[in-house]
Protein backbone atom coordinates (compact mmCIF):
# COMPACT_ATOMS: atom_id res chain seq x y z
CA UNK A 1 0.00 0.00 0.00
CA UNK A 2 1.32 3.37 -0.99
CA UNK A 3 1.36 6.19 1.52
CA UNK A 4 -1.48 8.69 1.06
CA UNK A 5 -2.15 12.35 1.81
CA UNK A 6 -4.78 14.92 0.88
CA UNK A 7 -2.43 17.43 -0.72
CA UNK A 8 1.03 16.85 -2.15
CA UNK A 9 3.10 19.88 -3.07
CA UNK A 10 6.10 19.48 -5.35
CA UNK A 11 8.66 22.22 -4.73
CA UNK A 12 9.50 24.28 -1.63
CA UNK A 13 10.12 27.68 -3.19
CA UNK A 14 7.85 30.69 -2.53
CA UNK A 15 4.82 29.10 -4.26
CA UNK A 16 5.17 25.70 -2.61
CA UNK A 17 5.83 27.14 0.85
CA UNK A 18 2.88 29.55 0.64
CA UNK A 19 0.60 26.72 -0.54
CA UNK A 20 1.79 24.47 2.30
CA UNK A 21 1.26 27.12 4.99
CA UNK A 22 -2.28 27.86 3.78
CA UNK A 23 -3.34 24.24 3.27
CA UNK A 24 -1.88 22.96 6.54
CA UNK A 25 -3.56 25.89 8.32
CA UNK A 26 -6.88 24.67 6.93
CA UNK A 27 -6.23 21.25 8.40
CA UNK A 28 -5.35 19.36 5.22
CA UNK A 29 -2.75 16.61 5.46
CA UNK A 30 0.10 18.07 3.39
CA UNK A 31 3.32 16.51 2.14
CA UNK A 32 5.94 18.77 0.51
CA UNK A 33 8.55 17.11 -1.71
CA UNK A 34 11.58 19.17 -2.73
CA UNK A 35 14.86 18.15 -4.30
CA UNK A 36 17.00 20.68 -2.45
CA UNK A 37 18.44 20.07 1.02
CA UNK A 38 16.67 23.12 2.49
CA UNK A 39 13.52 25.08 1.65
CA UNK A 40 13.53 28.40 -0.23
CA UNK A 41 13.69 27.45 -3.89
CA UNK A 42 16.33 29.22 -5.92
CA UNK A 43 15.34 32.73 -4.81
CA UNK A 44 15.74 32.07 -1.07
CA UNK A 45 18.32 29.33 -1.47
CA UNK A 46 20.49 28.77 1.63
CA UNK A 47 18.77 31.68 3.39
CA UNK A 48 18.40 29.67 6.61
CA UNK A 49 22.16 29.06 6.67
CA UNK A 50 23.09 32.75 6.48
CA UNK A 51 24.33 34.60 9.58
CA UNK A 52 21.62 36.33 11.67
CA UNK A 53 23.00 39.69 10.57
CA UNK A 54 21.99 38.72 7.03
CA UNK A 55 23.94 38.98 3.80
CA UNK A 56 23.87 42.65 2.76
CA UNK A 57 25.86 41.72 -0.35
CA UNK A 58 22.89 39.70 -1.61
CA UNK A 59 20.41 42.58 -1.27
CA UNK A 60 17.35 43.20 0.88
CA UNK A 61 14.91 41.14 -1.22
CA UNK A 62 16.80 37.96 -0.32
CA UNK A 63 16.56 38.56 3.41
CA UNK A 64 12.85 39.27 3.12
CA UNK A 65 12.22 35.57 2.56
CA UNK A 66 12.87 34.80 6.23
CA UNK A 67 9.29 35.19 7.58
CA UNK A 68 7.99 32.88 4.85
CA UNK A 69 10.63 30.25 5.66
CA UNK A 70 9.85 30.48 9.37
CA UNK A 71 6.10 30.16 8.79
CA UNK A 72 6.75 27.15 6.55
CA UNK A 73 8.95 25.47 9.17
CA UNK A 74 6.28 26.11 11.84
CA UNK A 75 3.43 24.78 9.69
CA UNK A 76 2.12 21.24 10.14
CA UNK A 77 3.12 20.34 6.56
CA UNK A 78 5.25 17.20 6.30
CA UNK A 79 8.35 18.56 4.54
CA UNK A 80 10.65 16.08 2.80
CA UNK A 81 13.87 17.62 1.51
CA UNK A 82 16.15 15.90 -1.01
CA UNK A 83 13.22 14.12 -2.60
CA UNK A 84 13.51 13.92 -6.37
CA UNK A 85 10.18 13.36 -8.10
CA UNK A 86 10.65 11.24 -11.21
CA UNK A 87 7.07 10.47 -12.14
CA UNK A 88 3.58 11.76 -11.47
CA UNK A 89 0.57 10.03 -13.01
CA UNK A 90 -2.87 11.40 -13.87
CA UNK A 91 -4.21 9.25 -11.02
CA UNK A 92 -2.02 11.41 -8.76
CA UNK A 93 0.48 8.74 -7.87
CA UNK A 94 3.84 10.32 -7.16
CA UNK A 95 7.06 8.37 -7.53
CA UNK A 96 10.14 9.92 -6.02
CA UNK A 97 13.60 9.08 -4.82
CA UNK A 98 14.80 9.93 -1.32
CA UNK A 99 17.62 8.46 0.78
CA UNK A 100 18.67 6.46 -2.28
CA UNK A 101 15.37 4.55 -2.31
CA UNK A 102 12.32 4.75 -4.54
CA UNK A 103 9.18 5.84 -2.67
CA UNK A 104 5.51 6.36 -3.55
CA UNK A 105 2.82 8.72 -2.45
CA UNK A 106 -0.82 8.96 -3.54
CA UNK A 107 -2.49 12.35 -3.18
CA UNK A 108 -6.07 13.55 -3.58
CA UNK A 109 -4.73 16.81 -4.98
CA UNK A 110 -1.31 17.88 -6.26
CA UNK A 111 0.13 21.38 -6.51
CA UNK A 112 3.16 21.51 -8.77
CA UNK A 113 5.44 24.38 -7.75
CA UNK A 114 8.60 23.38 -9.60
CA UNK A 115 9.70 26.89 -10.46
CA UNK A 116 11.78 28.12 -13.32
CA UNK A 117 15.09 27.48 -14.97
CA UNK A 118 17.30 29.81 -16.93
CA UNK A 119 16.64 29.99 -20.63
CA UNK A 120 19.35 28.17 -22.57
CA UNK A 121 21.75 30.55 -24.34
CA UNK A 122 23.15 28.63 -27.32
CA UNK A 123 26.18 30.59 -28.50
CA UNK A 124 29.40 29.22 -30.03
CA UNK A 125 31.54 27.77 -27.23
CA UNK A 126 28.85 27.76 -24.51
CA UNK A 127 29.70 24.17 -23.54
CA UNK A 128 33.28 25.04 -22.50
CA UNK A 129 34.14 24.66 -18.80
CA UNK A 130 34.13 28.19 -17.37
CA UNK A 131 30.92 29.18 -19.13
CA UNK A 132 28.02 29.11 -16.68
CA UNK A 133 24.70 30.85 -16.20
CA UNK A 134 24.30 34.02 -14.15
CA UNK A 135 22.01 32.03 -11.90
CA UNK A 136 24.82 29.54 -11.29
CA UNK A 137 27.10 32.41 -10.23
CA UNK A 138 24.43 33.52 -7.77
CA UNK A 139 23.91 30.01 -6.39
CA UNK A 140 27.66 29.72 -5.72
CA UNK A 141 27.55 33.08 -3.93
CA UNK A 142 24.51 32.12 -1.83
CA UNK A 143 25.40 28.55 -0.98
CA UNK A 144 29.20 28.59 -0.74
CA UNK A 145 30.29 32.26 -0.70
CA UNK A 146 32.30 31.53 -3.83
CA UNK A 147 32.93 34.22 -6.42
CA UNK A 148 35.02 34.60 -9.56
CA UNK A 149 37.28 37.59 -10.11
CA UNK A 150 37.32 39.38 -13.48
CA UNK A 151 34.34 37.48 -14.86
CA UNK A 152 32.35 38.63 -17.89
CA UNK A 153 28.57 38.76 -17.52
CA UNK A 154 26.66 38.69 -20.80
CA UNK A 155 23.01 38.88 -21.74
CA UNK A 156 19.89 40.65 -20.66
CA UNK A 157 17.33 40.71 -17.87
CA UNK A 158 16.81 41.60 -14.19
CA UNK A 159 18.57 38.55 -12.75
CA UNK A 160 21.75 39.35 -14.69
CA UNK A 161 21.94 42.88 -13.28
CA UNK A 162 21.14 41.65 -9.77
CA UNK A 163 23.95 39.09 -9.81
CA UNK A 164 26.45 41.68 -11.10
CA UNK A 165 25.29 44.01 -8.31
CA UNK A 166 25.77 41.22 -5.76
CA UNK A 167 29.26 40.59 -7.13
CA UNK A 168 30.16 44.27 -6.76
CA UNK A 169 28.77 44.32 -3.20
CA UNK A 170 30.90 41.28 -2.39
CA UNK A 171 33.97 43.18 -3.58
CA UNK A 172 34.56 41.04 -6.64
CA UNK A 173 36.02 42.92 -9.61
CA UNK A 174 33.90 42.39 -12.75
CA UNK A 175 35.69 42.45 -16.15
CA UNK A 176 32.64 43.63 -18.10
CA UNK A 177 28.90 43.45 -18.54
CA UNK A 178 27.93 42.77 -22.15
CA UNK A 179 24.36 43.94 -22.42
CA UNK A 180 22.40 42.39 -25.30
CA UNK A 181 18.95 44.00 -24.87
CA UNK A 182 17.97 45.24 -28.37
CA UNK A 183 17.41 49.01 -28.45
CA UNK A 184 14.16 48.38 -30.33
CA UNK A 185 12.80 46.57 -27.25
CA UNK A 186 12.71 49.83 -25.29
CA UNK A 187 10.47 51.35 -27.94
CA UNK A 188 8.25 48.27 -28.04
CA UNK A 189 7.96 48.05 -24.25
CA UNK A 190 7.25 51.73 -23.57
CA UNK A 191 3.49 51.57 -24.27
CA UNK A 192 3.20 48.79 -21.65
CA UNK A 193 4.69 50.98 -18.96
CA UNK A 194 1.97 51.46 -16.37
CA UNK A 195 0.81 55.06 -16.39
CA UNK A 196 0.46 57.63 -13.64
CA UNK A 197 1.91 57.03 -10.21
CA UNK A 198 1.62 53.27 -10.32
CA UNK A 199 5.22 52.64 -11.46
CA UNK A 200 6.01 49.33 -9.81
CA UNK A 201 8.66 49.33 -7.11
CA UNK A 202 10.78 46.71 -8.84
CA UNK A 203 11.23 48.94 -11.90
CA UNK A 204 12.56 51.67 -9.65
CA UNK A 205 14.74 49.13 -7.85
CA UNK A 206 16.06 47.87 -11.18
CA UNK A 207 16.98 51.34 -12.40
CA UNK A 208 18.69 52.11 -9.08
CA UNK A 209 20.64 48.87 -9.31
CA UNK A 210 21.95 49.65 -12.81
CA UNK A 211 22.84 53.21 -11.71
CA UNK A 212 24.77 51.70 -8.74
CA UNK A 213 26.77 49.52 -11.11
CA UNK A 214 27.68 52.35 -13.45
CA UNK A 215 28.67 54.48 -10.46
CA UNK A 216 30.85 51.64 -9.16
CA UNK A 217 32.75 51.84 -12.44
CA UNK A 218 31.69 48.49 -13.88
CA UNK A 219 32.56 48.37 -17.59
CA UNK A 220 29.04 48.34 -19.05
CA UNK A 221 28.83 47.66 -22.79
CA UNK A 222 25.31 48.02 -24.23
CA UNK A 223 23.94 47.10 -27.63
CA UNK A 224 25.95 43.88 -27.91
CA UNK A 225 24.56 41.93 -30.87
CA UNK A 226 26.54 38.71 -30.85
CA UNK A 227 28.62 36.63 -28.42
CA UNK A 228 31.18 33.86 -28.62
CA UNK A 229 33.01 31.86 -25.95
CA UNK A 230 36.59 31.13 -27.04
CA UNK A 231 38.93 28.40 -25.81
CA UNK A 232 40.30 24.94 -26.49
CA UNK A 233 39.75 22.81 -23.38
CA UNK A 234 38.16 25.55 -21.28
CA UNK A 235 37.09 29.17 -21.60
CA UNK A 236 39.98 31.55 -22.34
CA UNK A 237 38.21 34.64 -23.70
CA UNK A 238 34.83 36.11 -24.63
CA UNK A 239 34.27 37.79 -27.99
CA UNK A 240 31.42 40.19 -28.66
CA UNK A 241 30.15 42.12 -31.63
CA UNK A 242 28.62 45.57 -31.86
CA UNK A 243 27.69 46.50 -35.40
CA UNK A 244 30.29 44.83 -37.60
CA UNK A 245 33.14 45.06 -35.12
CA UNK A 246 34.29 42.15 -32.94
CA UNK A 247 36.29 42.67 -29.75
CA UNK A 248 37.71 40.17 -27.29
CA UNK A 249 38.08 40.11 -23.50
CA UNK A 250 40.35 37.56 -21.83
CA UNK A 251 38.64 35.79 -18.93
CA UNK A 252 38.23 32.38 -17.35
CA UNK A 253 34.60 33.02 -16.41
CA UNK A 254 31.58 33.88 -18.53
CA UNK A 255 28.12 34.06 -16.95
CA UNK A 256 25.28 34.02 -19.49
CA UNK A 257 21.67 35.05 -19.00
CA UNK A 258 18.67 35.56 -21.27
CA UNK A 259 15.87 35.42 -18.74
CA UNK A 260 14.12 32.54 -17.03
CA UNK A 261 11.48 30.14 -18.35
CA UNK A 262 9.07 27.72 -16.63
CA UNK A 263 10.30 24.20 -15.98
CA UNK A 264 7.59 22.27 -17.83
CA UNK A 265 9.04 18.76 -17.88
CA UNK A 266 6.70 17.48 -15.18
CA UNK A 267 3.50 19.08 -16.53
CA UNK A 268 4.37 17.97 -20.09
CA UNK A 269 5.02 14.39 -18.96
CA UNK A 270 1.70 14.39 -17.08
CA UNK A 271 -0.19 15.37 -20.21
CA UNK A 272 -1.40 18.81 -19.07
CA UNK A 273 -2.30 21.08 -22.00
CA UNK A 274 0.33 23.71 -22.83
CA UNK A 275 0.32 26.76 -25.06
CA UNK A 276 3.17 28.73 -26.65
CA UNK A 277 3.64 32.19 -25.16
CA UNK A 278 5.21 34.30 -27.89
CA UNK A 279 6.08 37.26 -25.62
CA UNK A 280 7.98 35.17 -23.06
CA UNK A 281 9.08 32.79 -25.87
CA UNK A 282 8.35 29.63 -23.87
CA UNK A 283 5.65 27.08 -23.14
CA UNK A 284 3.02 27.78 -20.50
CA UNK A 285 0.86 25.13 -18.92
CA UNK A 286 -2.80 26.14 -19.31
CA UNK A 287 -4.26 27.11 -15.94
CA UNK A 288 -7.27 28.92 -14.51
CA UNK A 289 -7.13 31.67 -11.87
CA UNK A 290 -6.70 29.01 -9.15
CA UNK A 291 -3.80 27.35 -10.97
CA UNK A 292 -5.99 24.43 -12.07
CA UNK A 293 -4.66 22.65 -15.17
CA UNK A 294 -6.52 20.64 -17.81
CA UNK A 295 -6.25 17.62 -15.45
CA UNK A 296 -8.55 17.13 -12.47
CA UNK A 297 -6.79 17.60 -9.15
CA UNK A 298 -3.52 18.89 -10.63
CA UNK A 299 -2.67 22.57 -10.08
CA UNK A 300 0.40 24.60 -10.89
CA UNK A 301 1.58 27.58 -8.82
CA UNK A 302 4.46 29.96 -9.31
CA UNK A 303 7.02 30.44 -12.07
CA UNK A 304 6.60 26.83 -13.23
CA UNK A 305 3.38 27.94 -14.91
CA UNK A 306 4.63 31.27 -16.28
CA UNK A 307 7.22 33.73 -15.05
CA UNK A 308 5.75 36.17 -12.55
CA UNK A 309 8.37 36.46 -9.81
CA UNK A 310 8.44 35.55 -6.12
CA UNK A 311 5.53 37.76 -5.01
CA UNK A 312 3.18 36.37 -7.66
CA UNK A 313 4.39 32.85 -6.83
CA UNK A 314 3.41 33.25 -3.17
CA UNK A 315 -0.03 34.53 -4.08
CA UNK A 316 -0.55 31.74 -6.61
CA UNK A 317 0.55 29.15 -4.07
CA UNK A 318 -1.99 30.44 -1.59
CA UNK A 319 -4.80 30.52 -4.18
CA UNK A 320 -4.00 26.99 -5.35
CA UNK A 321 -4.19 25.78 -1.73
CA UNK A 322 -7.55 27.50 -1.15
CA UNK A 323 -8.90 25.99 -4.33
CA UNK A 324 -7.60 22.52 -3.39
CA UNK A 325 -9.29 22.86 0.01
CA UNK A 326 -12.55 23.76 -1.70
CA UNK A 327 -12.26 20.81 -4.11
CA UNK A 328 -11.58 18.47 -1.19
CA UNK A 329 -14.65 19.72 0.66
CA UNK A 330 -12.84 21.51 3.48
CA UNK A 331 -13.88 24.98 2.34
CA UNK A 332 -17.09 26.21 0.70
CA UNK A 333 -16.82 28.00 -2.65
CA UNK A 334 -18.04 31.21 -1.00
CA UNK A 335 -15.39 30.95 1.70
CA UNK A 336 -12.66 30.24 -0.88
CA UNK A 337 -13.74 33.31 -2.87
CA UNK A 338 -13.90 35.49 0.20
CA UNK A 339 -10.38 34.53 1.30
CA UNK A 340 -9.02 34.96 -2.23
CA UNK A 341 -10.29 38.39 -3.13
CA UNK A 342 -7.28 40.39 -2.02
CA UNK A 343 -4.70 37.98 -3.43
CA UNK A 344 -6.47 37.94 -6.80
CA UNK A 345 -6.50 41.74 -6.90
CA UNK A 346 -2.76 42.04 -6.19
CA UNK A 347 -2.02 39.28 -8.68
CA UNK A 348 -3.88 41.10 -11.46
CA UNK A 349 -1.87 44.23 -10.74
CA UNK A 350 1.42 42.27 -10.72
CA UNK A 351 0.50 40.71 -14.07
CA UNK A 352 -0.06 44.09 -15.71
CA UNK A 353 3.36 45.43 -14.73
CA UNK A 354 5.06 42.19 -15.71
CA UNK A 355 4.20 42.76 -19.37
CA UNK A 356 6.67 45.63 -19.59
CA UNK A 357 9.56 43.43 -18.44
CA UNK A 358 8.55 40.60 -20.78
CA UNK A 359 8.67 42.84 -23.84
CA UNK A 360 11.79 44.74 -22.77
CA UNK A 361 13.83 41.60 -22.11
CA UNK A 362 12.52 39.49 -24.98
CA UNK A 363 15.77 37.82 -26.15
CA UNK A 364 17.30 38.52 -29.52
CA UNK A 365 16.42 35.96 -32.21
CA UNK A 366 20.02 34.76 -32.54
CA UNK A 367 20.18 33.71 -28.88
CA UNK A 368 17.05 31.59 -29.32
CA UNK A 369 17.79 30.26 -32.85
CA UNK A 370 21.56 30.37 -33.41
CA UNK A 371 22.21 31.24 -37.08
CA UNK A 372 25.70 29.67 -37.04
CA UNK A 373 25.34 26.01 -38.09
CA UNK A 374 28.25 24.91 -35.89
CA UNK A 375 26.67 26.07 -32.63
CA UNK A 376 25.71 23.21 -30.31
CA UNK A 377 22.04 23.35 -29.30
CA UNK A 378 21.66 19.97 -27.55
CA UNK A 379 24.48 19.95 -25.01
CA UNK A 380 24.02 16.32 -23.97
CA UNK A 381 24.09 14.72 -27.42
CA UNK A 382 26.18 17.52 -28.99
CA UNK A 383 23.73 18.23 -31.80
CA UNK A 384 24.32 21.49 -33.67
CA UNK A 385 21.87 24.03 -35.06
CA UNK A 386 23.00 22.94 -38.54
CA UNK A 387 22.10 19.31 -37.84
CA UNK A 388 18.62 20.35 -36.70
CA UNK A 389 18.14 22.43 -39.86
CA UNK A 390 19.46 19.56 -42.02
CA UNK A 391 16.91 17.21 -40.43
CA UNK A 392 14.15 19.75 -41.15
CA UNK A 393 15.30 19.90 -44.77
CA UNK A 394 14.99 16.10 -44.94
CA UNK A 395 11.38 16.39 -43.83
CA UNK A 396 11.58 16.18 -40.04
CA UNK A 397 8.34 17.77 -38.86
CA UNK A 398 8.80 18.31 -35.15
CA UNK A 399 10.93 17.91 -32.03
CA UNK A 400 9.74 14.38 -31.29
CA UNK A 401 10.56 13.11 -34.77
CA UNK A 402 13.89 14.94 -34.41
CA UNK A 403 14.84 12.52 -31.65
CA UNK A 404 14.87 9.70 -34.23
CA UNK A 405 16.81 11.87 -36.70
CA UNK A 406 19.48 13.23 -34.36
CA UNK A 407 18.97 12.14 -30.70
CA UNK A 408 18.52 15.82 -29.74
CA UNK A 409 16.65 15.92 -26.43
CA UNK A 410 17.47 12.31 -25.50
CA UNK A 411 20.44 12.90 -23.20
CA UNK A 412 20.44 13.02 -19.40
CA UNK A 413 18.96 16.55 -19.19
CA UNK A 414 15.90 15.30 -21.11
CA UNK A 415 15.56 18.34 -23.32
CA UNK A 416 15.68 20.90 -20.52
CA UNK A 417 18.55 22.70 -22.29
CA UNK A 418 17.54 22.21 -25.94
CA UNK A 419 13.74 21.87 -26.00
CA UNK A 420 12.92 25.52 -26.63
CA UNK A 421 15.76 26.03 -29.13
CA UNK A 422 14.88 22.93 -31.13
CA UNK A 423 11.19 23.89 -31.43
CA UNK A 424 12.10 27.43 -32.45
CA UNK A 425 14.65 26.33 -35.08
CA UNK A 426 12.23 23.78 -36.59
CA UNK A 427 9.41 26.35 -36.69
CA UNK A 428 11.67 28.79 -38.50
CA UNK A 429 12.89 26.14 -40.94
CA UNK A 430 9.32 25.22 -41.84
CA UNK A 431 8.10 28.83 -41.89
CA UNK A 432 5.45 28.10 -39.29
CA UNK A 433 4.64 29.02 -35.69
CA UNK A 434 6.20 27.30 -32.69
CA UNK A 435 2.68 26.41 -31.47
CA UNK A 436 2.21 24.30 -34.63
CA UNK A 437 5.62 22.62 -34.30
CA UNK A 438 4.94 21.59 -30.71
CA UNK A 439 7.22 20.66 -27.80
CA UNK A 440 9.33 17.68 -26.87
CA UNK A 441 7.31 15.02 -25.10
CA UNK A 442 9.08 14.20 -21.88
CA UNK A 443 8.62 10.83 -20.30
CA UNK A 444 9.37 9.43 -16.89
CA UNK A 445 11.73 8.90 -15.22
CA UNK A 446 12.16 12.69 -15.18
CA UNK A 447 15.29 12.32 -13.06
CA UNK A 448 17.74 9.41 -13.26
CA UNK A 449 16.80 6.39 -11.16
CA UNK A 450 19.08 3.38 -10.84
CA UNK A 451 17.80 -0.06 -11.76
CA UNK A 452 18.89 -1.14 -8.29
CA UNK A 453 16.58 1.39 -6.62
CA UNK A 454 13.68 0.30 -8.82
CA UNK A 455 14.32 -3.38 -8.16
CA UNK A 456 14.51 -2.78 -4.41
CA UNK A 457 11.13 -1.03 -4.47
CA UNK A 458 9.47 -3.97 -6.22
CA UNK A 459 10.82 -6.29 -3.54
CA UNK A 460 9.63 -4.15 -0.65
CA UNK A 461 6.14 -3.95 -2.15
CA UNK A 462 5.92 -7.72 -2.06
CA UNK B 1 39.13 30.32 -10.57
CA UNK B 2 36.55 30.76 -7.86
CA UNK B 3 37.68 32.24 -4.56
CA UNK B 4 36.15 31.84 -1.12
CA UNK B 5 34.90 35.18 0.23
CA UNK B 6 35.15 33.92 3.79
CA UNK B 7 38.70 33.76 5.13
CA UNK B 8 39.08 31.23 7.96
CA UNK B 9 36.47 28.53 7.58
CA UNK B 10 35.62 26.90 10.89
CA UNK B 11 33.98 23.80 9.53
CA UNK B 12 35.81 21.92 6.83
CA UNK B 13 35.90 18.38 5.49
CA UNK B 14 38.62 16.47 3.69
CA UNK B 15 37.70 14.85 0.40
CA UNK B 16 39.67 13.08 -2.33
CA UNK B 17 39.47 14.44 -5.84
CA UNK B 18 40.98 12.08 -8.44
CA UNK B 19 42.93 10.55 -5.57
CA UNK B 20 44.33 13.77 -4.09
CA UNK B 21 43.26 15.00 -0.66
CA UNK B 22 41.69 18.48 -0.45
CA UNK B 23 40.23 20.42 2.45
CA UNK B 24 36.97 22.14 1.51
CA UNK B 25 34.12 23.99 3.23
CA UNK B 26 31.65 21.68 4.98
CA UNK B 27 28.04 21.65 3.85
CA UNK B 28 28.57 22.90 0.30
CA UNK B 29 27.82 20.91 -2.85
CA UNK B 30 30.40 18.67 -4.51
CA UNK B 31 30.31 20.98 -7.54
CA UNK B 32 31.08 24.04 -5.39
CA UNK B 33 33.84 22.11 -3.61
CA UNK B 34 35.56 21.12 -6.86
CA UNK B 35 35.29 24.67 -8.23
CA UNK B 36 36.73 26.05 -4.96
CA UNK B 37 39.95 24.06 -5.44
CA UNK B 38 40.28 25.00 -9.10
CA UNK B 39 38.78 21.98 -10.91
CA UNK B 40 37.16 23.23 -14.12
CA UNK B 41 36.75 20.04 -16.19
CA UNK B 42 34.42 17.63 -14.38
CA UNK B 43 33.99 15.15 -17.21
CA UNK B 44 34.28 14.42 -20.91
CA UNK B 45 31.05 13.69 -22.72
CA UNK B 46 30.19 10.20 -23.99
CA UNK B 47 28.92 11.76 -27.25
CA UNK B 48 32.09 13.55 -28.35
CA UNK B 49 34.63 13.46 -25.52
CA UNK B 50 34.34 17.21 -25.10
CA UNK B 51 35.29 18.72 -21.74
CA UNK B 52 32.51 19.94 -19.45
CA UNK B 53 32.08 21.61 -16.11
CA UNK B 54 29.07 22.81 -14.12
CA UNK B 55 26.77 25.10 -16.11
CA UNK B 56 23.48 25.66 -14.22
CA UNK B 57 24.35 24.63 -10.62
CA UNK B 58 20.68 23.73 -9.99
CA UNK B 59 20.21 20.21 -11.30
CA UNK B 60 18.95 21.11 -14.77
CA UNK B 61 21.84 20.66 -17.21
CA UNK B 62 23.53 17.41 -16.05
CA UNK B 63 26.92 18.72 -17.14
CA UNK B 64 28.58 18.42 -13.71
CA UNK B 65 28.29 14.61 -13.65
CA UNK B 66 31.13 12.85 -11.88
CA UNK B 67 31.93 9.66 -9.99
CA UNK B 68 31.03 10.02 -6.31
CA UNK B 69 32.07 7.22 -3.96
CA UNK B 70 32.33 4.83 -6.89
CA UNK B 71 28.95 5.66 -8.42
CA UNK B 72 29.25 7.34 -11.84
CA UNK B 73 26.99 10.01 -13.37
CA UNK B 74 26.12 11.68 -10.07
CA UNK B 75 25.03 15.32 -10.21
CA UNK B 76 27.78 17.15 -8.34
CA UNK B 77 25.61 20.26 -7.92
CA UNK B 78 22.88 18.25 -6.14
CA UNK B 79 25.13 16.34 -3.75
CA UNK B 80 26.52 17.68 -0.46
CA UNK B 81 30.19 16.98 0.38
CA UNK B 82 30.92 14.65 3.26
CA UNK B 83 34.11 13.83 5.13
CA UNK B 84 36.24 11.26 3.24
CA UNK B 85 34.10 11.43 0.10
CA UNK B 86 35.93 10.18 -2.99
CA UNK B 87 35.19 12.14 -6.14
CA UNK B 88 36.57 11.29 -9.56
CA UNK B 89 36.15 13.26 -12.74
CA UNK B 90 34.76 10.98 -15.44
CA UNK B 91 35.62 10.39 -19.04
CA UNK B 92 33.23 9.19 -21.73
CA UNK B 93 30.44 6.73 -20.97
CA UNK B 94 30.33 5.00 -17.60
CA UNK B 95 30.99 1.28 -17.35
CA UNK B 96 28.11 -0.95 -16.43
CA UNK B 97 29.29 -3.15 -13.62
CA UNK B 98 26.80 -5.80 -12.52
CA UNK B 99 28.47 -5.96 -9.12
CA UNK B 100 27.62 -2.41 -8.28
CA UNK B 101 31.08 -0.85 -8.18
CA UNK B 102 31.41 1.07 -11.40
CA UNK B 103 34.71 2.78 -11.92
CA UNK B 104 35.72 5.43 -14.37
CA UNK B 105 34.62 4.97 -17.95
CA UNK B 106 38.20 5.15 -19.24
CA UNK B 107 39.36 2.25 -17.11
Amino acid sequence: MAETCQLAIIGAGPAGMAAAIEAAGLGLSVVVLDEQAAPGGQIYRSLEKQPPAGRPDLGEDYDQGRPLLEAFRESAADYRPQSQVWEVTQQRDIHFQADGAVQHLRAEHIIIAGGAQERPVPIPGWTLPGVMTAGAAQILLKTASLGARHAVFAGSGPLLYLVVWQYVQAGLPVAAVLETTPLANYRRAAPSLPGGLSVPSYLIKGLRLIADLKRAGVSWISGVEDLRADGEKALEAVSYRKGSRWRQIETGHLFLHQGVVPDTNLTVSLGCRHTWNAVQACWHVERDIWGGTSLDGISVAGDGGGIGGAMAARLQGRLAALSAAQRLGVLSAEERDRRSRKSLRILTREGRTRKFLDILYHPRDRFRRPPDDQTVVCRCEEITAGEVRAAAALGCQGPNQLKAFTRAGMGPCQGRQCGLTVSEILAQAHGTGVADIGHLRTRPPLKPVTLGALAACKKSRG
Amino acid sequence: MFTDLIADREKTVTIRIDGNAHTVTAGITVAAALLSVGVRRFRETPAGNSPRGPFCMMGVCFDCLCVIDGQPNRQACMTTVRQDMAIDTQSGAADLDPFGHSGRGDA
